[in-house]
């Protein structure tokens, strides 16, 4: 039952170019919003009409065109600011993507603050930006890097996590939203409990920046990280957000342009914040349309969003079910619209191939998260993730190509 | 024995197979057929050292000589990309070292399957053959 009258799906997906595609002679069914969403025509628009209006370089210029591009840059930053419930625009901080927000606090906050013997935590589920940066830092500063485990459904286990906690515990980077499994991690809990220890906590926020309703100051989180592709923007830019004083006791990440106030050969003196974590011409384009990604969410609302989707993940769920053979990974109770399974003797790669030639995008594989898919014992999934366009007639599809493909293979 | 059969000539073989199917499922589904069909690789050689590593999946080639000529044995974990090892053992198998390194082995893009399989990283096709080919030069 599709939810007409309340969400108007078409209507949504009327605002979607690329859906009205065909994939090899068929309609494009594009499941795979957890690696990247669509981009509605609003946001296309914003790039074309600031390459065709206002392109100039922004902060410095006295002319027309660098005024219009300055305000429509700084009106994204407000925009991302009230996105994530933060209390000013010196705490966002525009960057490449999630992966470069991480690093940009591994780098920064770690190589000043952490001491040989400090201890980093991070969870068993993290993708692998969540990783590899610490182990960096850490082998830097020979700080310790500890990882949360999970039980076999995914669900991280809180109690060894408390275990961890420790006098040396300086850093906790946790990701809110599972990408391979789509499970939702309690992180108001693991910020509560990783202050109690005076350990500064990241959240990596590439899925649930999307799909939950976020607060920063009801979080408590001191760092959040997000990339602006999948939240219907362009790809390319990203999003930090730290607390105030924290950025201000942190080191540049880069030096160039525009993150100084002066420069002598000597001696150079910072800008303030937030340029100063936004060293050289920044991604003016893909700023400035990320606003438009962000103003889609907003006009439609999260949590109407959410709801359909839901309504997507129970259906899909219900149906997948009643594949032979197959097992949905992190089958929990609390999670995004994410559906990650395996079938027997099906190698997921297998299963791409054949769904991509029915016209279905699905993702396959390990997900960037491999430590996840060795404690879980498998080489990879496959992962159906559902947005605001999708429909219950492309699940359908989805599971006549399944059956189909299963068909071929077995 | 094919020993007289070259390269070229295996290929226009597998080109005119593939081309007697006109949907996608009739190419796949011999794909997938030939893959069943493989011979199974002796596990003493499904090791590390003879693994290629896609992306996705894995591939396991083991390359020897006889009566100077070159022979190839292999597998995968998944069941195209199986199909697509048997494939290249059809087309290198027997075959002189010299000829198996000069091999354009373009044909996979005129055997009528998706585009993507011929191109992609990951299934590790194109390590696979670059495999296939540094074995033949070091054994030939």
């Amino acid at each position: 039952m599709e939810t007409a009258g309340t969400y108007d799906v078409q209507s949504i997906r009327a605002q979607f170019p690329i859906l009205s595609r065909k994939v090899k002679g068929k309609n494009l069914v594009y499941l795979d919003n957890a690696a990247t969403a669509q981009k509605p025509t609003a946001v296309i628009d914003a790039l074309v009409h600031y390459y065709s209006h206002y392109n100039a370089n922004i902060h410095r210029g006295l002319h027309t065109l660098a005024d219009e591009a300055t305000a429509a840059y700084e009106a994204s930053r407000l925009a991302v600011m009230n996105f994530v419930g933060a209390s000013s625009t010196d705490e966002i901080i525009f960057t490449k993507g999630t992966t470069e927000s991480i690093n940009l606090v591994a780098n920064a906050w770690g190589k000043s603050f952490l001491q040989e013997g400090d201890e980093i935590i991070i969870s068993s589920l993290e993708h692998h930006a969540n990783i590899v940066p610490w182990q960096m830092v850490a082998a830097e500063k020979k700080a310790v890097l500890k990882v949360i485990p999970i039980d076999d459904n995914g669900i991280l286990d809180l109690e060894a996590f408390k275990s961890m906690l420790g006098p040396r515990t300086k850093f906790v980077s946790v990701v809110h939203v599972s990408n391979a499994l789509g499970i939702i991690n309690p992180v108001e809990e693991i910020i509560h409990l990783a202050h109690l220890h005076n350990a500064l906590v990241l959240v990596d926020g590439a899925q649930s920046s999307v799909h939950l309703d976020i607060d920063v100051q009801t979080l408590g989180c001191d760092f959040y990280a997000f990339s602006g592709h999948k939240i219907y923007g362009p790809t390319g830019v990203g999003v930090l957000y730290g607390r105030k004083d924290l950025l201000e006791s942190m080191p540049p990440y880069q030096g160039g342009g525009e993150m100084i106030k002066e420069v002598r050969f000597e001696h150079t003196t910072y800008n303030e914040l937030p340029f100063k974590f936004e060293a050289g011409t920044p991604n003016i384009a893909d700023v400035i349309a990320l606003k438009a990604g962000i103003d889609f969410i907003n006009n439609i609302g999260k949590a109407v969003i959410r709801k359909h989707e839901e309504m997507l993940l129970e259906y899909a769920t219900a149906k997948l079910k009643e594949i032979t053979g197959l097992t949905i990974i992190g089958d929990v109770k609390n999670k995004v619209s994410v559906i990650s399974f395996i079938i027997d003797g099906v190698h997921p790669q297998d299963l791409a191939i054949l769904l991509d030639n029915q016209g279905v995008a699905v993702r396959t594989g390990h997900h960037c998260t491999q430590p996840l898919m060795h404690r879980l014992g498998i080489v990879g999934t496959t992962r159906a993730s559902f947005a605001a366009y999708n429909t219950i007639e492309e699940i359908d599809v989805l599971i006549q190509a399944l059956n189909k493909s299963l068909k071929m293979l077995l | 024995m094919t020993d007289h059969k070259n390269i070229k000539n295996i290929e226009k073989e597998l080109i005119d197979d593939f081309s007697l199917f006109e949907t996608w499922e009739e190419k796949y589904e011999y794909l997938i057929d030939i893959g069943k069909k493989l011979a199974p690789l002796d596990p003493a050689f499904k090791t590390e050292e003879y693994k290629i590593k896609g992306c996705q999946s894995s591939v396991w080639i083991h390359s020897y000589a006889k009566d100077g000529l070159i022979y190839f044995e292999g597998d995968s974990d998944a069941i195209i990309v199986r199909g697509l090892v048997g494939l290249m053992i059809t087309v290198l198998n027997g075959q002189p070292a010299k000829e198996i390194v000069n091999a354009p082995l373009d044909f996979i893009n005129t055997i009528g399957l998706s585009s993507h399989l011929a191109q992609t990283r990951s299934n590790g096709l194109r390590a696979m053959i670059k495999q296939m080919k540094m074995d033949a030069g070091v054994l030939g």
